[in-house]
């Protein structure tokens, strides 16, 4: 319990990414939200990729860390440029009112 | 080890709240903010655990620009005063205790992961890239991505190259009656249509344009 391991890290992965998962899931708001819960997985990611890396010693999952940092960057530029788009062609960007693919 | 302990269940549970508070708030505003916690709490995290340069281009990054990049277009699109309708549903879909199944199921995966996890004998001496003490995170990190990583660091530029152009791409209209300046035009300009030399008859005048 004191003695900080690789286990604590990974838990606090696993938790953020459930917590992520369960914003996509539940939410009704807005599509911003969901954004921000893709982030929160990504994030998970990254901790468990950096607590790997440091506890074993190898500097490989930072590098990657780095990576997904960027692509993460990109993914919510483009993300919210499609909810910008959208927004201005149908003036609202509600999860339920969101159907023009009828999906 | 024992302010190792408390640092690391101070920041951890400021992470878990603000992410909780992210997807629970009412107000789009105040989930980004929470982001923003989160994002500087595991910063933090990474900081103590020793990897700082990750640390701090997490702040960079991800506060610096990610966070505000929400904020912006939150604030944009008018639509933090839409109040978060929690459980309420216009037609009766179960997608909540599915939600929360799922969720929970892949929780406990994980963490099941964690607790079994055996490590094979000879997998710390296995790491190509290991680190060495005497040299800091920044350093050994600049030794591996420009050289070994060169590659896979040059695609990650295109790749935020092509996020640039794809956004401004999405983003950009044409607006109608805006007056502009065009230099092609300008340039091209020929003498002979902009003036017009006339003979003018003593004591007649000159009427131009009929």
């Amino acid at each position: 319990m004191i003695e900080i391991g690789l286990g604590h890290y990974l838990t606090l992965g696993a938790v953020i990414f459930s917590i992520g998962i369960i914003g996509i899931f539940l939410n009704r708001k807005n599509i911003i939200v969901i954004l921000m819960s893709i982030e929160l997985i990504l994030l998970a990611v990254n901790i468990n990729l950096v607590s790997f890396s440091m506890y074993l010693g190898d500097l490989t999952g930072q590098v990657f860390t780095l990576f997904i940092l960027t692509v993460a960057a990109a993914e919510a530029a483009i993300g919210l440029a499609i909810i910008v788009v959208y927004y201005r062609n149908s003036g609202t960007i509600r999860v339920e009112e969101i159907d023009k693919l009828k999906g | 080890m024992i302010a190792h302990a408390i640092f690391f269940y101070i920041f951890s549970i400021i992470a878990v709240v603000s992410a909780v508070m992210v997807t629970v708030s009412k107000n789009t505003v105040h989930s980004v903010f929470f982001l923003i916690l989160d994002f500087i709490s595991i910063s933090c995290l990474f900081i103590m655990i020793g990897a700082e340069f990750l640390g701090m281009i997490m702040l960079i990054v991800y506060v610096g620009a990610v966070a505000v990049l929400f904020l912006f277009v939150v604030m944009m699109l008018n639509v933090a005063q839409q109040k978060n309708q929690w459980f309420v549903s216009k037609e009766n879909s179960n997608h909540i205790p599915i939600g929360l199944l799922i969720s929970v199921i892949i929780f406990f995966e994980l963490i099941i992961v964690i607790g079994g996890w055996k490590y094979k004998p000879d997998l710390f001496d296995q790491g190509n890239l290991s680190i060495v003490n005497d040299v800091s995170n920044t350093h050994s990190l600049g030794m591996v991505l420009y050289t070994d990583y060169i590659y896979i660091f040059q695609i990650s530029g295109m790749i935020l190259l092509i996020a640039m152009i794809g956004a401004i791409v999405l983003t950009f209209r044409q607006r109608e009656g805006v007056k502009k300046q065009s230099y092609l035009k300008q340039i091209s300009r020929e003498r002979a249509e902009g003036v017009e030399v006339v003979e003018v008859a003593s004591n007649r005048g000159v009427k131009i344009d009929d």
